[in-house]
């Protein structure tokens, strides 16, 4: 399945850094999302967008991750050339992300 | 225990008006924020008040306080804002003419300045964040240098009795925890409150991107009635507890996965969100769905402020040209290609001097590049050639544009849409200042 199928995403930016959250719409979720959406798939996933490190930080009270990705505002929002200066549009690259199926149980109602 | 209402009217300089409006008559608020400063607005600004003092403040200043100073006064609303940009003292002159204008004396209105500590970081031994360069090696390019003031200068306006404080570069989430600060009486020390203050001003500042804007997704995450989206509502409690909500009957939603997004939002650390104010941590943030559009949020605090205050930096960076033109129908992928080559190798001919160009395809690849942009592998039925480059001078910049235009008459068939631009770049860089050095000035004037 897509990462999409089970959770969403923002971007936000600050000079030259992009950050974008992934976070589980069932925090039940979360564990797999933690497991299989890590710093170096997002490097590797960005690596013509993104020139510096990928950091995640773990915010697992409300089942979401955070990647600070430096260099990745091609040089800076305020004087980058590309079409999209602030990098909006890499959340939903990101949710394009393969993650394997696992059956979970269905919750009751 | 004592509960005060805040609306978010503005996420953005442009944002819409009528939002605000709803929410100063039917939202039942005391305080009415509206945070419209973007990162270069206050450098562009700066050029403004150069060839005329009177102006520097937001363009829209006029038309948001004419929509909003009646209600807000008929209802005992207090404005905080930093619309005041590089010129607060004429943006409150302006806005008293307004409330003259519509016969509403007596109103106070204070002017939060002091921000501008250009000339500050020229003459003292300062050094530019990200590059490490000294600030003075810059100085025949600077334009502006404004630090993020915090919320003190603020709480001290409405503690005198201001109806509305208008500022100039403030720490966002500080123009919200102002009113916090001053109807609690908490201590500018309680790291904690402070900290749980700063995340409700955190969530609130872009005023849509809480209540579903920037949210849907047709199919995965549907929001209702987007057109007349809702602006926020925190109703907060003296010790610090929140429910973020908005008026009835408006558009969006408020739920916990729109909070969720919007907490994470422009955050890096999520344990060390710094601000002027306090170290905040919202790692430890939960959201619970109290009801329909209601979402109480918990869990924040905070940390010692640090002793610096950021400072952004704008100086002339180059200048940008840029030549878009289209293509459709069969074979528009490789007209546009055949273009791009041709651009390309104009611009090699004719001697453009660029430091850097892009040749992009915007419906094919232009966003996020070839590698993952080929997933459909579909040919699209239109594409748009963009070539863009940063030169020198603007009169370099303007040849990028006209090299695209000449596609017209000289290039692959059927191009059309030509449009050319060039401009020159105001960019941003930052600097740390010890805090002592920018002092907060405050000016009152009555309508």
């Amino acid at each position: 399945m897509k990462l999409r199928d089970i959770a969403h995403s923002r971007t936000g930016d600050k000079g030259d850094i992009s950050n974008i959250s992934v976070i589980a719409f069932d925090e039940a979720d979360y564990p797999l999302i933690e497991a299989h959406v890590t710093a170096d798939r997002v490097k590797e996933l960005f690596h013509e967008v993104v020139h510096g490190e990928v950091v995640r930080y773990t915010i697992p009270s409300v089942g979401a991750l955070n990647f600070v990705m430096r260099q990745a505002l091609g040089g800076g929002v305020t004087r980058s050339l590309a079409l999209d200066a602030h990098g909006k549009c890499l959340a939903s690259a990101l949710l394009d992300l393969e993650i394997p199926d696992i059956a979970r149980p269905i919750q009751a109602a | 225990m004592k509960t005060i209402r805040i609306g978010s009217g503005a996420g953005y300089s442009g944002d819409r008006i009528e939002p605000a409006v709803e929410l100063a008559e039917k939202g039942h608020i005391q305080y009415l924020v509206f945070e419209c400063l973007a990162e270069r607005t206050i450098a562009i600004a700066q050029g403004a008040k150069l060839k005329d003092p009177t102006q520097g403040y937001d363009p829209l200043l006029a038309e948001r306080m004419l929509a909003v100073l009646r209600p807000c006064h008929e209802k005992g609303i207090r404005i905080v804002t930093n619309m005041g940009a590089a010129n607060p003292v004429a943006a409150a002159a302006k806005t008293r003419d307004i409330a003259r204008s519509l016969g509403l004396g007596g109103l106070k209105i204070a002017a939060v300045s002091g921000d501008d500590v250009l000339e500050t970081l020229k003459s003292g031994d300062h050094r530019i964040e990200e590059t490490g360069a000294p600030v003075s090696s810059m100085a025949g390019s600077l334009v502006s240098a404004n630090a993020y003031l915090g919320a003190a200068p603020i709480v001290a306006a409405l503690k005198a009795g201001a109806d509305i404080v208008i500022t100039g570069r403030v720490a966002d989430p500080a123009l919200f925890l102002a009113p916090q600060i001053f109807e609690f009486g908490w201590s500018m020390e309680d790291w904690d409150r402070l900290g749980k203050g700063t995340v409700v001003g955190h969530l609130l500042e872009c005023a849509g991107q809480i209540t579903g804007g920037y949210f849907a997704d047709p199919g995965v995450k549907d929001v209702a009635a987007l057109a007349r989206l809702g602006f926020p509502i925190a109703e907060v409690a003296e010790d610090g507890s929140a429910v973020i909500t908005k008026v009835a009957g408006s558009g969006g939603a408020v739920t916990t996965a729109t909070c969720k997004e919007q907490l994470l939002y422009e955050i890096h650390d999520p344990a060390a969100y710094y601000t002027p104010d306090v170290v905040a941590d919202f790692s430890q943030v939960r959201f619970t769905q109290e009801g329909p559009d209601r979402v109480r949020v918990a869990g924040a605090s905070g940390r010692p402020r640090p002793a610096t205050l950021k400072v952004s930096v704008g100086y002339l960076d180059s200048f940008i040209g840029e030549g878009q033109m289209s293509y459709a129908g069969p074979g528009a992928l490789a007209r546009g290609r055949l273009a791009l080559e041709i651009v390309r190798e104009r611009l090699a001919l004719t001697g453009v001097e660029a430091t850097e160009l892009r040749f992009d395809l915007i419906g094919v690849d232009s966003i996020h590049g070839s590698a993952l942009s080929t997933a459909g592998g579909q040919e699209p039925y239109e594409v748009r050639v963009r070539v863009v480059g940063r030169t020198g001078s603007l009169k370099e910049a303007q040849r990028i544009g006209n090299e695209v235009e000449t596609l017209y008459t000289n290039g692959p068939a059927s191009g059309g849409g030509a449009t050319k631009s060039a401009k020159d770049v105001v960019a941003m860089l930052s600097a740390l200042l010890p805090r002592e050095l920018a002092k907060p000035v405050i000016e009152f004037m009555e309508a």
